[in-house]
């Protein structure tokens, strides 16, 4: 049973090793549809200038195509202004410019960055930093024994010294998703600020950062269909406002001096230098694409996907699955080991049979600590998985075992 | 690339084996390898006596690349001189980078010819070579430790 999103996407055509490609890693990327290649190409073969600079047409209409993106994401994202929609590099940018603009600015010795154990790398060592330079203490959230963030850990963690919550709302490991609404509402009760790493989230489900009500989000566009090397953030313009530049330079300035500088208002004093302007059109193209295909739909592939596939793991008694205990609370994100293989392994010997997953420790060191494990393989979904996708996935770990001289 | 000549039975019998992967008693150099984008880690155990490997271990945990080319690399310097066990690193990292390919040269890598082809598999080349870089620093950090002692002799 394929799907006709297949047919979209040219590197899903592909064969692998002689075999049609199976390509469950989407947790780590995307893959392009036409639509977002053409783009990408069309900016550069039609419209490429450097916008905001020149007075000539092409760069007015470059100007144009970049703005207009920026109007696209604020509606993506239910946003209330353009201004509040920051294009980056990807979410780690977009981390790092919170920790440094906002974090070496308002956090001051005994404050407390509160953060969850299934934070993806790029969520927790920006913040190590801040603690470090700033004489504040790192917190962090733990997940219970199926990988979910409990009432009570909200409740004991975040106190009247919380300044900062930063939390993913889907674990790229565990593809759980975590209560974000009541985050929000005890972190605001003590007064501290909420941003949410959407890097998982915002490619799978509709995201409203207005009926969320969270300060800050970020996403990366190549989790989304769109090109890498473009990101988002999003932040309340009260917020943004008041922090300080991360990167200067040029076209974040409204004035420069010899000794000084005033800065130019939001968005642009968070964009300095030459933007990524192709990029950000394929993720215009990008959230045309999705909204074509519909969250609802999205939603409904995954989880099917998902109900296919993790009944036929139960079924392998040589498989341990992580965070597969409530389907309801989760993205199509399935991680799991083989007994007695390493995850290396298990993903070269998959390979040969054309099926890409990712394996390793997945840029979550603690999360791995935590469950004591040292890596583990993650097969990951999108809209344009298929059964047949489940199907291959499984035949081929059923040879895992033997390759290595083990019985299944 | 074909899966047999990667997962030969000399690779998965080493991988299963314990023989190696044990404490050493009274090493005199222990020395920790890891793999920053995987994660893995080993520990390696040797014993260095008068300029012999008296005995070798390792523990931790890896992929079965890992762990074999783990396992062939003790087997290989138990009982030799630092020289020749840094003649047979230089053997074996110059076969994976196909630098080294006569088959009388390769000789004396015994069983860990058997991953030879690994070369073909870029994304599995550091599994192979992470035991035997790790070697060369521990006889780095040995050959440290007597000179030092020679040095505070005189």
């Amino acid at each position: 049973m394929s799907n006709h999103y297949v047919n979209d996407f040219p590197i899903l055509q592909k064969t692998m090793n002689g075999k049609r490609l199976v390509y469950l890693d989407n947790g780590a990327t995307t893959q392009k549809p036409l639509s977002v290649i053409n783009a990408v190409q069309e900016y550069y073969a039609a419209f490429n200038a450097n916008p905001h600079r020149g007075a000539y047409e092409l760069s007015v209409k470059a100007t144009q195509i970049y703005e207009d993106a920026r109007e696209k994401v604020r509606k993506f994202l239910g946003a209330e202004k353009t201004s509040e929609i920051i294009f980056t590099k990807n979410a780690t940018e977009s981390l790092n410019l919170l920790a440094y603009s906002y974090g070496m600015t308002f956090i001051n010795p005994g404050d407390e960055i509160v953060i969850s154990i299934a934070e993806h790398h790029s969520n927790i060592v920006p913040w190590q930093q801040v603690a470090k330079a700033k004489g504040a203490t790192l917190q962090y959230l733990y997940v219970n024994e199926a990988g979910i963030l409990t009432d009570e850990e909200i409740e004991k963690k975040i106190s009247s010294k919380t300044k900062i919550v930063a939390v993913t709302q889907v674990s790229n490991v565990l593809g759980i998703i975590n209560p974000i609404e009541k985050i929000v509402h005890k972190a605001h009760s003590v007064g501290a600020v909420v941003i949410v790493d959407d890097a998982q989230s915002v490619p799978h489900f509709s995201v409203d950062v207005r009926a969320l009500d969270v300060d800050f989000l970020v996403f990366s566009g190549h989790k989304m269909l769109a090109p890498m090397g473009v990101g988002v953030l999003y932040g309340k313009e009260h917020l943004l406002d008041k922090m300080p530049p991360f990167l200067s330079g040029g076209d974040m300035i409204e004035y420069v001096w010899e000794q000084d500088t005033s800065f130019a208002p939001l968005p642009a004093k968070f964009e300095a230098g030459t933007q990524n302007v192709g990029g950000v059109l394929g993720l215009s193209a990008a959230i045309d694409y999705i909204e074509k295909v519909g969250f609802s739909n999205i939603e409904q592939i995954e989880e099917e996907l998902i109900h296919y596939a993790i009944p036929k793991l139960w079924q392998l008694p040589f498989i341990t699955l992580y965070g597969c205990d409530d389907l309801s609370k989760k993205t199509g994100v399935i991680s799991f080991n083989v007994k007695d293989i390493h995850p290396h392994d298990v993903s070269s010997i998959l390979d040969a049979d054309g099926v890409a997953i990712r394996a390793g420790h997945h840029c979550a060191h603690p999360l791995m600590q935590y469950l004591g494990v040292n890596a583990t393989c993650r097969a990951s979904f999108y809209f344009y998985n298929t059964r047949e996708d489940v199907d291959a996935l499984i035949n081929a770990l059923g040879r895992v075992r033997g390759v290595l001289g083990y019985e299944s | 690339m074909n899966l047999s000549e990667i997962y030969t039975e000399i690779i998965a019998e080493h991988n299963k084996s314990k023989r190696n992967k044990k404490q050493l008693e009274n090493p005199t150099v222990i020395l920790k390898g890891r793999n920053p984008s995987c994660g893995d880690e080993i520990e390696l155990a040797l014993k260095v006596e008068k300029n012999i490997i008296q005995d070798a271990s390792f523990t931790g945990v890896g992929c079965a690349i890992s762990q074999a080319s783990t396992s062939m690399m003790i087997d290989l310097i138990r009982g030799q001189t630092i020289e020749k066990a840094q003649l047979l690193i230089d053997t074996f990292l110059g076969m994976i980078k196909r630098e080294i390919t006569e088959e009388d040269q390769l000789e004396i890598l015994d069983e860990a010819v058997a991953l030879q082809n690994i070369s073909n598999m870029p994304a599995r080349v550091k599994c192979a070579v992470l035991s035997w870089h790790t070697l060369e620093s521990a006889i780095t950090t040995e050959e440290g430790k007597t000179s030092e002692s020679s040095q505070s002799s005189h």
